[in-house]
């Protein structure tokens, strides 16, 4: 008997009792829905995670100075300096100052949730923002400490209707006129509380109106990824240098982060395929508990058939057969139902990222699972013996 | 074409033993319609298993054409009941969930027939059993006796050289068995080897030859003619 006689016979089988095949497949259906629904949510959770962290910059460091008793700090210069002198390894540097709880005004318009960062001339090159009109912060603004600020474009467009009319104006934060001088292109939409409902100002400027008298947040671009790990050491050797204690500074490499973040999804992966897994391998403990039951329904027709001269063989290769298409039809099925589920859930704002990856192996491991779970009940009914199985009734 | 020489078939059970074939020895030549006779228990069964190739017997030899068939194994068993042998069951034996063309076409399946020439000797065999306008119908929807002529197809298909009807009329009322044994008879007359199990004795007396079996032995045999004078 060949392949399609086989396949056409369990097809035909399996018709004949739609309702039992389909729960028969259900469990094989649930299992491979949840292994690609698990795999695509964490799929598309780690590649959204992903994306944030690499548009924070995947080759920034971020170096956060405690300081020790006030006896030796380190400054801006100081940090500039170790740019200059390590060009194979940094690129820029920015100092952050963060202003907490100014108030923004134009006119008797109020914002409260934007935040405000002071930051060096090279804050373009380590936040990757981009200019949309105008232009960033420059050594000029920090060394004469002008008023000069580059807003967001939430901002822009709460005050001044659009980015392009927002250039120009101006804004009072503390009270303190600040000119704008230029926009920041949208990076989330313009929404409220996000990247673009930000101000920047010269670090110099922040550093006054928060009244704090150092800088205590550096930010570096790394010259690439590959260096990253290497500049890092870098400037953890100098700080070390400077306080002779690791608890003085942290340092914080970003695509170290990322790294980290890629095991620990990966991981999270792992597990959750695994108890999917679990569920399909309930699935395949069902299929053989009813080809069980089918092989000895069908004793007669197993009788029946040996007569006519079906070899043990024929007989094991249709139920193994019989197995394989529940399974495979549950494997289908189940794909279909996980990315029927997956386009769902992104509906409810869940980032779910379809792995074909795991397509191709729940389908393999569905088919599999015919195999190795139709392979006991065939094996039962090819070993029948035909004069008691056309006696049985 | 059949020939049984000092068969027994022992089921021990312990210490006991049945003998349910307890040294047979016959010979069916080609073309003959014998029926072989006994009351239940007697061993006909266990004869027609034998001769059927559905079980080996415990010692002794079974030449079916010619070949010894009483130490194959399951597989080429299989080879031997689907080439030489075709049965009619008492049950008609039929798969209810296949309908009338494909239960047919089984046997040739089995003989890996390509589509095309399994479907032109189906449609020939229920040509001949004249149910040829039924081959879309399943079992079920059949009367007894439309049923066992579809399993008389289903023997007729593969050609064999020999058939064996176990009980053929058991399931059926006077005028349908009748209808079967003719049938039988004709087939006969085309020159295939026909034996019959049966109890009833009326029945046996339609054949050429009588066997009669009684505690798995033979205890007569004979023409049936004889048996009538």
């Amino acid at each position: 008997m060949n392949v399609k006689q086989s396949l056409t016979m369990a097809l035909k089988s399996l018709m004949s009792s739609k309702m039992r095949s389909f729960l028969t497949m259900l469990g094989i259906i649930i299992g491979v829905a949840a292994v690609i629904v698990i795999v695509s949510v964490i799929n598309g959770v780690t590649s959204d995670v992903l994306e944030n962290f690499e548009s924070l910059g995947a080759t920034n460091i971020t170096v956060s100075i405690r300081g020790r008793g006030g006896n030796r700090s380190v400054d801006v210069d100081d940090m500039q300096n170790l740019v200059d002198e390590n060009p194979t390894l940094l690129k820029s540097m920015s100092p952050t100052v963060t202003v907490s709880g100014a108030s923004i005004k134009s006119g008797s318009e109020t914002l409260d949730t934007t935040s405000i960062k002071g930051v060096g001339e090279y804050y373009d090159d380590v936040a990757t923002v981009d200019v949309e009109y105008g232009r960033g912060v420059t050594y000029a603004d920090c060394e004469y400490r002008l008023s000069n600020c580059i807003v967001g474009s939430y901002v822009a467009k709460e005050f001044f209707g659009t980015s392009e009319n927002a250039l120009g104006n101006e804004i009072k934060i503390n009270g303190i006129s600040f000119n704008i001088v230029g926009v920041y292109k949208e990076q989330a939409n313009s929404k409220e509380s996000s990247t673009d409902d930000a101000i920047v100002i010269p670090y110099t400027v922040a550093k006054k109106i928060s009244g704090n008298g150092n800088v205590n947040t550096f930010t570096f671009c790394a010259l690439n990824k590959d260096v990253a790990q290497m500049a890092q050491q870098k400037i953890e050797q100098y700080l070390y240098g400077v306080f002779s204690s690791t608890d003085a500074y942290t340092v914080i490499n970003m695509s170290s982060i990322i790294d980290t973040i890629n095991e620990v999804t990966g991981t999270m992966s792992v597990m959750g395929a695994v108890v999917a897994g679990i569920s399909l391998l309930v699935g395949g403990i069902g299929i053989m508990n009813i080809m069980l039951v089918s092989v000895t329904e069908r004793t007669r027709e197993i009788g029946v058939r040996k007569s006519l001269g079906a070899s043990p063989w024929d007989i094991m290769s249709q139920f193994v057969v019989e197995a394989i298409t529940t399974s495979s039809i549950g494997g289908i099925l189940g794909i279909i139902f996980g990315a029927v589920a997956c386009y769902i859930i992104t509906f409810l704002d869940i980032k779910a990222k379809l792995s074909i990856p795991a397509v191709f192996i729940s389908f393999t491991v569905s088919a599999l699972i015919g195999v190795a779970f139709g392979y006991f009940p065939a094996k039962k009914a090819a070993a029948l013996n035909p004069i008691e199985a056309l006696r049985h009734d | 074409m059949i020939e049984l020489k000092d068969v027994y078939k022992i089921y021990s059970d312990g210490d006991s033993e049945i003998r349910a074939l307890d040294g047979i020895s016959l010979t069916i030549e080609k073309g003959e319609f014998t029926s072989i006779v006994g009351s239940s228990g007697s061993g006909k069964s266990t004869c027609m298993n034998i001769i059927g190739c559905l079980d080996i017997p415990t010692s002794g030899t079974y030449f079916l054409d010619g070949h010894d068939v009483s130490t194959l194994d399951e597989k080429e068993l299989a080879r031997i009941r689907n080439k030489e042998l075709g049965f009619i069951f008492q049950q008609y034996n039929l798969i209810p969930k296949l309908n009338i063309l494909e239960n047919v076409e089984l046997p040739l399946i089995y003989r890996r027939m390509s589509a095309d020439e399994r479907r032109k000797r189906a449609l020939q065999a229920l040509e001949r059993v004249g149910l040829s306008d039924r081959i879309n119908k399943y079992p079920s929807q059949l009367s007894g006796g439309q049923q066992q002529r579809v399993s008389i197809a289903r023997a007729l298909a593969g050609n064999p050289p020999v058939i064996l009807a176990d009980e053929p009329t058991g399931a059926l009322d006077t005028k349908t068995g009748r209808e079967v044994m003719n049938f039988l008879k004709e087939l006969n007359n085309d020159g295939t080897t026909i034996v019959l199990i049966t109890h009833d004795p009326s029945l046996a007396e339609e054949t050429k030859r009588i066997i009669r079996i009684q505690d798995g032995k033979i205890i007569s045999d004979t023409a049936a003619k004889e048996v009538l004078e």
